[in-house]
């Protein structure tokens, strides 16, 4: 079976030249909802690759946040600009028609002309684009020359992370990094998507929360999801300790929860809206900079949680943060301050 | 035995995965693609979880790959009645030869 030798490769290069063409057709489509779903399908085949590449942590973030969420958010957003982009449509069709019609029956020497001029931009047009596609073309291909010749295996800071992965408090070299030797851009990352979500409720309020009929099937279908999705939630971040897994997939998981939710026709109740809400939604950076405040009255650094209790001082972030991000993603497709 | 067993079920699944694929592209109306499309998900998806399964290294993982089939079956399902019925309450008129 010498020829089963190929097969990854075959499959590495079908993958890159999916992705390449969705890119491509996701910017190049006219239509906002077909670039939307080329999208999604982008971002799938993109953390397909990142499998490929031995990046599951990535590929595990890149599915549920950059297609998942971002695909939700982005329809969301299509369904709010419709009936704008549908009368913008419907005008130049209409004028476009008009002018055909007139200038079908009697193609004179004037209009000739006219077309004449109006050719002669559409060369230069042409000719630009080709010198504009060409200087693209040698720019990419030398940066990829470029990378390829860079392509050597360099350590990078793995060496480094390693030698200090028993002081982090987890086996998982990237939840260590992530919450403990770089917790400050985790902490960062998590108090910009409040700060998103902070932005969207100021700009708006969510226009229907009141309630619908839950449309029967995806009712069944939630009831069946919604659990399964928050035990997926859980293993996620009590598995990022020693494997692919943590707080932002986690809570990925629990935002598209929220959101299958919302679409169903769940609502949250009245009570729940209120102060409850938003103490979930705090509680991630909150949490997170407690601790990582606290450690400076043991003596330690900022964030610097002390070896003996690392352990549990990253679970109890995590938990917190997978809460919060899970809160913030569905709060930020639900659209509005509630 | 078990290795060329588990090839012919990939096989097959792909096959279905195939077909689904084409009439997706060439059925002529939205309820006849919903078909093919929920075919090849439901029974090439099963099939190439068969063939997985026999080739999965620990029960657990024979496990996993049936209950990402059964998610699949379920999730399938409901997208196809929903564009279904959505299609349906919107005037898509079936395809009549």
């Amino acid at each position: 079976m010498a020829w089963l030798t190929g097969l990854p490769l075959a499959v590495d290069l079908v993958l890159g030249a999916t992705l390449l063409w969705l890119a491509w057709r996701a910017l190049s489509s006219p239509d906002l909802f077909q670039a939307v779903a080329l999208f999604i399908a982008f971002g799938v085949i993109l953390g397909l690759v990142w499998a490929r590449l031995d990046a599951i942590d990535i590929a595990l973030a890149e599915i549920p946040l950059g297609a998942g969420v971002t695909g939700a958010l982005l329809l969301a957003a299509l369904s709010q600009l419709q009936p704008a982009e549908v009368d913008a449509r419907a005008a130049p069709s209409a004028t476009e028609a008009n002018e055909h019609q007139a200038g079908q029956p009697g193609q004179t020497a004037e209009t000739a002309d006219a077309d004449e001029a109006q050719h002669k931009p559409a060369v230069f047009r042409a000719l630009l684009a080709a010198v504009m596609g060409l200087l693209l073309f040698a720019a990419l291909f030398s940066l990829g020359l470029v990378t390829w010749q860079l392509w050597e295996p360099s350590s990078g800071l793995t060496q480094q992370v390693n030698t200090h992965l028993p002081e982090s408090g987890v086996e998982h070299p990237v939840t260590a990094v992530l919450l403990n030797f770089r917790g400050y851009d985790t902490l960062l990352e998590i108090a910009v998507l409040l700060l998103a979500l902070i932005g969207v409720w100021s700009l708006a309020t969510a226009s229907n929360l009141g309630d619908t009929t839950p449309e029967p099937v995806l009712a069944a279908l939630s009831r069946l999801l919604a659990p399964l999705m928050i035990l997926v939630a859980a293993y996620l971040v009590w598995v990022g300790a020693h494997a692919p897994g943590g707080a932002f997939q986690a809570g990925s998981v629990l935002g598209a929860a929220g959101v299958l939710l919302r679409l169903s026709g769940w609502r949250l109740p009245a009570g729940a809206a209120g102060w409850p809400l938003r103490l979930v939604l705090a509680l991630g950076v909150a949490v997170f900079a407690f601790i990582g405040l606290a450690v400076i009255g043991l003596g330690e650094p900022l964030l610097g949680y002390p070896t003996a209790w690392a352990k549990h001082a990253i679970l109890v972030i995590e938990l917190a943060a997978t809460l919060s991000i899970g809160a913030i993603l569905a709060s930020l497709f639900i659209g509005g301050r509630p | 035995m078990l290795a060329s067993l588990s090839v012919v079920l990939l096989l097959a699944g792909a096959a279905f995965f195939l077909g689904g694929s084409v009439g997706m592209l060439r059925f002529p109306d939205v309820y006849t693609r919903l078909h093919a499309l929920t075919k090849a998900d439901n029974l090439g998806l099963g099939l190439v979880v068969l063939g997985l399964m026999l080739q999965a290294e620990s029960l657990a993982a024979v496990g996993k790959l049936f209950v990402i089939w059964l998610l699949l079956l379920a999730a399938s399902a409901t997208a196809s009645q929903l564009v279904a019925s959505w299609a349906q309450e919107n005037g898509f008129a079936p395809w009549r030869g």
